[in-house]
């Protein structure tokens, strides 16, 4: 593996390493023990049967990108707007979220390259609030689709949410308006947009930004859906098949372009950066 | 049931009580007109007390009351509607009604989520809870709308999208952000009004406008009550304290900025006088409208899109 670039280093604290070295995590398929430095290693495949773990934002970033990320939005922090609390306040719940993930909110943006090619790079972490999108989360993405129309680079989202976020209410749900607007006005200009749907992408933030892009890629049996398979079943009172709402089963419907093994996602990347990528006419 | 059509129950009594005795009253020398104008003003009283102040919870529930106008009552008094069908793919979806319509004598594209009005019609409109299909036959006829320049005027009154298999097979979320990016780019004037519910992103697909008028009893919520208990505490049974925590009153979310307009409803609820609370949303419409397409379609984008950028973020 590449070792950890300086930014990351940085960002993760200097004992990450030292820590990661010292866990396991089983595999939630096949039941396989697996040393979490060794997982990092096969970027978080299982060594025995190929099971895709979820990912951290920022181990996914140093995954995908050459070298240096520059991060954007990274300062918007979320309020209280409803002023909610059920159990816990919302901000304690944002405060434990921040504590558990190293995370500031539920998605990382910013700019570096794939490939030798300038992207646009939005990453989700289902770590923080299950992923949700709330006001921070619109905003962080609506400010990266904007950036990058300046710059006129094409954008790469990894999405990997459970929809709104509710403790936002409506102003969660308005945060679907409010990226497409960025979304429609960056791709009206001519410029490409790429979305790989990673475990899980439901929800306002598949039937926003995420079903809105010129090319669909999705990571091997991702489940991808609008409503919850608990939604479902409750609704149509039957027990859903197994392969329901996987990245393959979407694949066979014609929702998405292509399933793609994370060892290959790169490489895949660069190949469709490099024939998007706007040229001079 | 719902709550309120059971506190309409107590009131339906003293309304038969009251057309008794005026009709008693009529045939007789003996006048009666004091004990009348008693039960009248008792009338009065309850309803205020009932209806007077109403709860988030009370408040979705006027919101599904099945008397409640419907998509179909506004279309109808447009002084034209000639409905177009079918997403062109598929199926046509009736729990979305759409086609060109007359407001005022300007032409408008209308289109409205249809609920039943009974249990028949229910069924055969899936509870107002539109398919992909339904969400693609809004997408083109908003396409069109904008091609031929005709102002969209939409209704919104959904729990939500379908949940069911045969939509998700059909991707749902598609049919959905398709919908958003169409209104989002839309060159012509969009205005949403909430008459009902407004359930979640199945309701955004109609309601990304220019502007946003809710009717006063209606609410406008990120997930239904029922749904959002069931995603936080997976308990169902706990939504009238979802209702209450979520800010899905129109006066809300007039407050947040979400919307921009309320029109009111008669002491009771739109269904008490259906016909003059169609007439008032028709005129309010119109009005926004009108304002509307006095601008250009690049300053109406640019607004509108500044409209949502601004929604719930914060000085930078």
């Amino acid at each position: 593996m590449a070792p950890t670039p300086e930014w990351l280093r940085i960002r993760r604290g200097a004992d990450a390493e030292a820590r990661d070295a010292a866990l396991w995590s089983k595999c939630p398929v096949c039941g396989e023990v697996l040393y979490r430095r060794d997982l990092a290693a096969n970027l978080y495949v299982c060594t025995k049967c190929g099971h895709h773990f979820r990912m951290g934002a920022y181990d996914r970033i140093s995954t995908i990108v050459d070298g240096d990320f520059t991060e954007v939005g990274a300062d918007v922090a979320p309020g209280d707007p409803l002023g909610w609390s059920d159990k816990k306040s919302y901000p304690a719940k944002l405060a434990s979220d921040r504590e558990k993930s190293g995370l500031s909110e539920a998605v990382v943006c910013g700019f570096g390259q794939i490939g030798g090619r300038d992207v646009a790079l939005g990453v989700m972490d289902f770590n923080f609030r299950g992923g949700t999108m709330g006001t921070v989360v619109g905003e962080r993405i609506t400010l990266l689709f904007e950036e990058a129309r300046k710059r006129a680079v094409p954008a790469l989202l990894f999405t990997a949410s459970g929809g709104a976020r509710m403790e936002e209410g409506m102003l969660a749900l308005m945060q679907m308006a409010k990226t497409t607007a960025a979304v429609a006005r960056f791709m009206e200009g001519g410029n490409p947009y790429i979305v790989v749907l990673t475990d899980p992408t439901t929800g306002g933030v598949s039937a926003s930004f995420a079903f809105q892009a010129d090319v669909i890629v999705a990571e091997p049996k991702a489940m991808i859906g609008f409503a919850g398979r608990r939604v479902i079943e409750q609704t149509v009172r039957q027990k859903l098949p197994d392969q329901f709402q996987t990245a393959e089963f979407l694949l066979e419907k014609g929702a998405i372009d292509m399933v793609v093994d994370r060892h290959e996602l790169k490489a895949t990347l660069s190949r469709l950066l490099e024939y998007m990528t706007r040229r001079a006419s | 049931m719902n709550p309120i059509v059971d506190r309409e129950k107590g009131l339906l009594e003293l309304e038969k009580r009251i057309s008794e005795l005026r009709s008693v009253n009529a045939s007789q020398p003996v006048d009666m007109s004091p004990e009348i104008a008693a039960l009248e003003a008792k009338y009065q009283q309850i309803l205020q007390e009932v209806f007077g102040s109403l709860t988030p919870w009370m408040k979705v529930h006027m919101a599904r009351h099945p008397a409640r106008p419907t998509s179909l009552d506004y279309l109808g008094a447009l002084d034209r509607f000639d409905e177009l069908h079918g997403d062109r793919q598929f199926r046509d979806d009736p729990s979305i009604v759409g086609g060109f319509g007359l407001l005022y004598g300007r032409p408008v594209m209308a289109i409205g989520e249809q609920r039943g009005r009974d249990t028949k019609e229910n069924v055969q409109r899936n509870f107002g809870m539109p398919a992909p299909e339904g969400y693609r036959k809004v997408e083109r006829l908003a396409h069109l709308a904008s091609r031929l320049g005709l102002p969209i005027v939409t209704f919104v009154d959904t729990k939500g999208a379908d949940p069911g298999i045969t939509s998700e097979e059909h991707a749902q979320s598609e049919a959905i952000a398709s919908c958003l990016r169409a209104f989002s780019s839309a060159r012509v004037p969009i205005v949403a009004t909430v008459i009902g519910e407004g359930g979640s992103g199945g309701a955004l697909a109609l309601a990304i406008a220019d502007r946003v008028i809710m009717l006063e009893h209606s609410t406008y919520s990120v997930a239904s009550p029922d749904a959002c208990a069931a995603i936080l505490w997976s308990d169902a049974g706990k939504a009238e304290e979802a209702a209450s925590r979520l800010k899905l009153t129109a006066q809300d979310l007039e407050r947040l900025g979400v919307i921009d307009e309320i029109v009111p409803e008669p002491l009771g609820g739109a269904h008490r006088d259906s016909a003059s609370v169609v007439a008032r949303v028709l005129s309010t419409i119109d009005a926004a409208v009108t304002r509307l397409a006095a601008l250009s379609p690049e300053r109406l984008l640019e607004e509108r899109y500044r409209k949502y950028r601004e929604i719930g973020s914060w000085p930078a």
